[in-house]
Parts: structure tokens; C-alpha cells; sequence
């Protein structure tokens, strides 16, 4: 799960990192009135968005006044950065810069562990500084059983600073950042930049945090910071249903049981000739009523010419889908052809339901990709 | 011969009574796994189907029946510490099919695994099996036939499609391993394929990748250091965008890494031929089972640039006798 900077923020905060204060507005009036609460001669606004390069997309900017800060607010609020609509504007002071650095974490696969990275140069450049000069990104595997340990931090905070209380300040921000880390049950957090001002404060000025979806479970309180507006409605309503949907640009609807599958189904779209309208997996033990929600986001997507079923039964019951299947059709008209494949776990049990219904399934994933390809592009069944 | 799983196999299930671990003991053990235990606190003494002991603690089941393998079905919170009581137990190889493990969870499992000696395939895994011999997970029996092809794979369904591709047109497996689909698995594709690689009975190896992440290339890496026997590879994901996660935790393409294209293209360096569709696999495996059975002497020596040719043209394979 994303969450916006405000929030990550937030969290920082409450680990004890110094951040400067900040007021969200959502319509351009809060955002000037917002400054004038902050009681600041320079503010930034900044884009709450789920997309990086928010800066180089024009959703952050340099305000003198309360009134330039409403319509600054007032062109950013609505801008769409990376597809996504920006309803929310975060309003900070605007800190003096001596030096930018960067500073995260995150679960890294090759080590098995959390892995820091920090660098000196960081700012809104730091991927082109991680592709060209790697050596001026410093990393630190940490043993998730012990935490990052002091010496450790002390040793990442001198790649970033010589001055030795710039040091300290800078080490204890990195070991509060990794209990925030822990404690939000993140895979990413980060600080870009972590500032020095003139006075030799070290600071944070931005702040990033992706929450590993399998820790909101028992994590309310992280679960409550999920912005329902910054995504896409049908992807939400999948997700409340336990279904995986991503939305993509084609015109074949994939349905299909197990994501490895659902993506070698797209694959196959692909291989024949189509372009596939959706990521759509159904997930293991699957009812009949997953199945309907299933068939309910696929043809409220305009651009879907045909759907395509793709079954192989193990843990997930053939005959379910069938019978969720039929159960759609009955509730609602699915006006687009369907083609069904079907193998596996009472495959025998589910041609049956289908056939009663005159409807017919095939057992082949090849047939079956071609004859929806065939008929997204307008062409009759084989 | 088999990897991992095999008759002496002696498994006990933790989380034997809930749903989902009910159900798939009574398969494994319908398959001919011997089950010896199981494991539901608060139920020990107790006897599942009549047959197998329950016991309140794994280290009680292991001390009463000498369970050497452990799979588990307990919900995803409870699953870290499931695994952590197996390795504890003095289990040695721990099969966790839980899906939804937290992934901090699992960089307090790995070191803890890896200081202990325990082997975890797993977790959001579907297990493995070894036909005719034994099956600890949830793979489903009757689209597996005994053969000499090892399967490797970071998916479910997608392994029992290419599996039954190979079952329909006749060509068996030793064992198939699924390692699961997490960002931190305990056993990824290289301790598989050097396990194939060290069993006598297996003559080639389907390996079945997706995006997200560096597996897949540093597999390919060993294929062309270390193995005599041929790959066969497969990566789910050609079409998925940059960003986004494609179901599995770990399968997301970030920045310009974890690209099928990358994959496919490290594959084809190390002469892994490439399956451009779930199908290919048949007629792949097929030429190279052919081609292996020839004479050694009719085989060309050097490596050639193309991938696809029908045999792996590489160094003459080693007997297939070697042992690790």
C-alpha cells in the first residue's frame, strides 16, 4: 500500500525525526489560508500524490504569498501526475538549504534483510545518481533481529557528513527511522532529501513509506492511512471483494486463478496477436460470488471486446466458477462474447453447469487465448 | 531418484485440523505420503482421520515420530512463528504454503534458518512432489507422472499448466518444487537446480520464472557455470507495466530491473532455451531428452551463439552418476 508524504511524515514524527510542520489542503482557499497559519515568509506546495518525479511534473512549487500559494494550490489541485488526479496539496515552510542528502531502507531480496542506502547527493536526482555513479551510494545490511545497530548507523551517517554533530544527528535519525520502518511494517522508507541548513540542523524534508500489504492485517491504524481517492475505483472494489485487478490498456478481459498464470495468460493475449485489457486473478479457494464481482469489473471497462476465461483447478473448484459464471449472467447482461477454459478440480462437474446453460468451455489455454483474440478483434468464433 | 521429497519423507502437518490443512493432509496422505503427525495446539491426543497422532507441539510430534519434514497451513500471522517451532523441533526441511507472510516477518526467519541448517521452501508456495513417491503441499496429484524432467517454478497454477503440458504428451518429473511467489523465500532456483543437477534420475530441467527481482538471472548465471544437464525456462510477465505489483509480492518490475526481457536475455546467454508460451515446453523438453540420449561423441563441442538449437550445445555432459 502507498501512503502520501503527509502521512509518512506523520509517522516519522511520532519516531521522534525532527520534520518541519506541514497542513494539508484540499481546495486552493485552505492552501492560502494554510500559510497564513504556518505564519512563514516562503511556503512550498507540494502534490500528495502516489507517484515519484512529482517535482519534475510540476506539482511542487515556491510560494512569497498566501495568495500566490491559492493559485499555485489552484493549478496543481486536479493536475494529473503519471494518470493519477492530485486531490490533495501538503503546505511546508520553505527550509534554507546548505546540503541534500538522501537516506532510506528497504526489504532487499538478495540479502534477505532490510538494507540501508544512504548518500550525499541526494535530492530529485538520486536514481541518476544510483545508475551512474554507484559509488557514492553506501549500503548497510542490517540483521532484522537485532536492528540497526549504533556503530552502524554512526559509520552510514559519516558518508553523509563531517562535521561530527552533524554525524550524531544524522545516526539518530537513521535508527528512528528504522523503528518507524518496523513499526509501520514497511518494505520502503525514506528520507529525500535529508537537509543541513545554515545553522547545522539536520532535517527531514521529505519523506516516502510503502506499506507491505501483508502487514495491514494487523496493523489497523496503518490500514486507516490507505486514501481510497488516490486510486482506482475498480481496482478498490476488487480489492474488497479479494480479487487482484490491475487495469491496462488492450481489449481482451483476463480472468484467471493464480497470478504466475494470469500473467502467462496476458503473455499469451500478447503472443496471439491481442492486447489484454486487465491483470485479474481470482485468487485459491474462489466462490461463485468472486466470480461475479470478477465478470462485473471487466465489462463496466469500456475498452473490453471479449473476455477470457482462464481456470486450472487445484485449490479453486471448477464448478465455482462455473456457477459464478452462470450466477453473473442471470444478475446482469454481459453483453461481450465470452470464452472459457476450464481444466482441473471437477472440470467434468462444471461443462455440465455450463453446457445446461448453453454455454461451452474449452480445455486448452492456446484454443482458448486464440479464439478470444479472434473475437476482440471482431471476428466470429471458430 | 527425486529432490527434497521422497518414501523416507516422514511429514508432519502444522495446522493439520484447520480448513484448509485438513483438506490437503487427506489428499497428501491419499497420494501415499506418510504422514506421521500433526500438529494443532490444544488438540493433542487427538487422532486425525482415525490415523495420524495430533500433538499440541511439533517437538512433541517429532519426539513421538521421528517427522523429518514439516508443512504448514497455519493463517499468514501465525506462519513466522510455525516456521520458527519446526526448525526448533529439529524438522529438516520445512514446507510453508501460507500465503500473506509479512515480509519483515521473513528477515528474522532466513539468518535464524540459515544458522540452524534447516532447509524452507516457501512461503506462498504450493509445495512439492515427487510423483509416485510423495507430495507435501498442495499440488495437485493426478496431473503428475513419474519421469526424468525436474521442475522449478515461483508460481502455482502456472507450474500445474506446464506440468500437465508435459503429463498429456507423456514426459514424467522427478520431483516439481514450487518456491513461491514472496519477495524472501527460503530456497530459490539455484539450490533446486543444483539439486537436480546432483540427481542421477533427472535428465533436463523446466525452470519457471516471472518478473520482479534477480533470481532468474543469477539461476541463469549457475546454469552456465555449474550445470551439465539442459534448462528449459519460462518467464511469466512479457506484458505487465513498471510499477505495479502482478499478484505475487515479489513480482514487480521497479525502475528498469526485474524485466522479462532481461530474464529472457540471461536465459538465452547461458543456453537455456526459451519457452516463448506455456506449450513450447513439450516439444523443448522432448529434443533435448532426444538429443541427450545420443552417443556423446555426436555432439558438438563448443558453445554455439543460438539458444534454440535442439541440444544444448555446450561441453560434453559429465556421467549422469555424480553425487553433490
Amino acid at each position: 500500500m502507498n501512503i502520501h508524504e503527509y502521512q509518512a511524515r506523520e509517522l516519522l514524527a511520532k519516531a521522534g525525526i525532527a520534520v518541519p510542520p506541514g497542513v494539508v489542503a484540499t481546495t486552493p482557499a485552505d492552501a492560502r489560508r494554510a500559510m497564513e497559519r504556518l505564519g512563514v515568509p516562503k511556503v512550498v506546495v507540494k502534490a500528495q500524490v502516489h507517484a515519484g518525479g512529482r517535482g519534475k511534473a510540476g506539482g511542487v512549487k515556491l510560494a512569497d504569498t498566501p495568495e500566490q500559494a491559492e493559485r499555485l494550490a489552484s493549478q496543481i489541485l486536479g493536475m494529473k501526475i503519471k494518470g493519477l488526479t492530485v486531490t490533495k496539496v501538503l503546505v511546508v515552510p520553505a527550509t534554507d538549504i546548505a546540503s541534500e542528502a538522501y537516506v532510506g531502507v528497504i526489504v532487499d531480496r538478495v540479502s534477505h534483510s532490510p538494507v540501508f542506502m544512504v548518500s550525499p547527493a541526494g535530492g530529485i536526482d538520486i536514481e541518476e545518481v544510483a545508475a551512474k555513479t554507484p559509488e557514492k551510494i553506501f549500503k548497510q545490511a542490517v540483521d532484522a533481529r537485532y536492528g540497526l545497530l549504533p556503530h552502524q548507523a554512526m559509520a552510514l551517517a559519516f558518508h553523509l557528513y563531517a562535521d561530527v554533530a552533524q554525524v550524531r544527528q544524522a545516526a539518530d535519525i537513521l535508527q528512528k527511522l528504522y523503528r518507524a520502518f518496523v513499526d509501520a511494517g514497511a518494505s520502503l522508507a525514506e528520507i529525500n532529501p535529508l537537509v543541513v541548513t545554515p545553522k547545522g540542523e539536520v532535517i527531514a524534508l521529505d519523506a516516502k513509506m510503502n506499506i507491505d500489504d501483508n502487514e495491514l492485517e494487523r496493523r489497523p491504524a496503518v490500514e486507516a492511512l490507505r486514501d481510497v481517492s488516490a486510486e482506482n475505483p475498480m481496482e478498490v472494489q476488487a480489492r474488497e471483494a479479494n480479487l487482484t485487478y490491475i487495469k491496462l490498456d488492450g481489449n481482451v478481459g483476463c480472468c484467471v486463478n493464480g497470478a504466475g498464470l494470469a500473467m502467462a495468460t496476458m503473455d499469451l493475449v500478447k503472443y496471439y496477436g491481442g492486447d489484454p485489457a486487465n491483470f485479474l486473478d481470482i485468487g485459491g479457494s474462489s466462490n461463485p460470488e468472486k466470480v461475479v464481482t470478477a465478470l462485473k469489473i471487466i465489462t463496466a471497462d469500456p475498452n473490453v471486446k471479449a473476455i477470457l476465461f482462464n481456470i486450472f483447478g487445484g485449490i479453486t473448484r471448477c464448478d465455482d466458477v462455473a456457477n459464478g459464471i452462470v450466477a453473473a449472467t442471470k444478475q446482469f447482461k454481459v453483453d461481450r462474447p465470452l470464452v472459457i477454459r476450464l481444466t482441473g478440480t471437477n472440470e467434468k462437474e462444471a461443462l455440465k453447469i455450463l453446457e445446461g446453460v448453453g454455454m461451452r468451455a474449452l480445455t486448452d489455454m492456446d484454443a482458448a487465448v486464440e479464439q478470444a483474440v479472434k473475437l476482440a478483434k471482431g471476428g466470429a468464433a471458430a | 531418484m527425486s529432490i527434497f521429497v521422497d518414501k523416507s519423507t516422514r511429514l508432519v502437518v502444522q495446522g493439520i485440523t484447520g480448513r484448509d490443512g485438513s483438506f490437503h493432509t487427506k489428499q497428501m496422505m491419499a497420494y501415499g505420503t506418510p504422514v506421521v503427525a500433526g500438529v494443532t495446539p490444544g488438540k493433542g491426543g487427538q487422532k486425525f482421520e482415525g490415523k495420524v497422532p495430533i500433538f499440541n507441539t511439533v517437538a512433541e510430534a517429532v519426539a513421538a515420530t521421528r517427522a523429518n519434514t514439516s508443512v504448514i497451513y497455519v493463517p499468514a500471522k501465525f506462519a513466522a512463528d510455525a516456521v520458527f517451532e519446526a526448525a526448533d523441533a529439529g524438522v529438516e526441511l520445512v514446507v510453508c504454503i501460507s500465503e500473506g507472510v509479512p515480509v519483515l516477518d521473513m528477515t528474522r526467519v532466513w539468518p535464524y534458518l540459515l544458522e540452524k541448517g534447516v532447509r524452507l521452501i516457501g512461503p506462498n508456495c504450493p509445495g512439492i512432489i515427487s510423483p509416485g513417491r510423495a507430495k507435501v503441499g498442495i499440488i495437485p496429484g493426478n496431473i503428475c507422472i513419474p519421469g526424468p524432467v525436474g521442475v522449478v517454478s515461483r508460481s502455482g497454477t502456472l507450474t500445474y499448466e506446464v506440468v500437465y503440458q508435459l503429463t498429456r504428451a507423456g514426459i514424467g518429473q522427478t520431483t516439481c518444487v514450487g518456491i513461491g511467489g514472496d519477495p524472501i523465500i527460503g530456497t530459490n532456483f539455484i539450490d533446486c537446480l543444483a539439486a537436480f543437477e546432483a540427481d542421477p534420475a533427472t535428465r533436463a530441467v523446466v525452470m519457471i520464472g516471472e518478473i520482479g527481482g534477480t533470481d532468474e538471472q543469477n539461476a541463469a548465471e549457475f546454469v552456465r557455470k555449474k550445470m551439465t544437464k539442459p534448462v528449459v525456462g519460462f518467464i511469466a510477465g512479457q506484458t505487465a507495466p513498471p510499477g505495479r505489483r502482478m499478484g505475487h509480492a515479489g513480482a514487480i518490475i521497479s525502475g528498469s530491473s526485474g524485466t522479462a526481457a532481461e530474464k529472457i536475455a540471461a536465459f538465452e546467454k547461458a543456453g537455456i532455451a526459451v519457452m516463448k508460451r506455456p506449450a513450447d515446453v513439450v516439444a523443448l523438453i522432448q529434443a533435448r531428452l532426444k538429443a541427450a540420449k545420443k552417443p556423446q561423441a555426436s555432439r558438438p563441442a563448443g558453445r554455439s551463439a543460438k539458444a534454440r538449437k535442439p541440444a544444448r550445445a555446450r561441453k560434453p555432459a559429465k556421467p549422469a552418476k555424480r553425487k553433490k
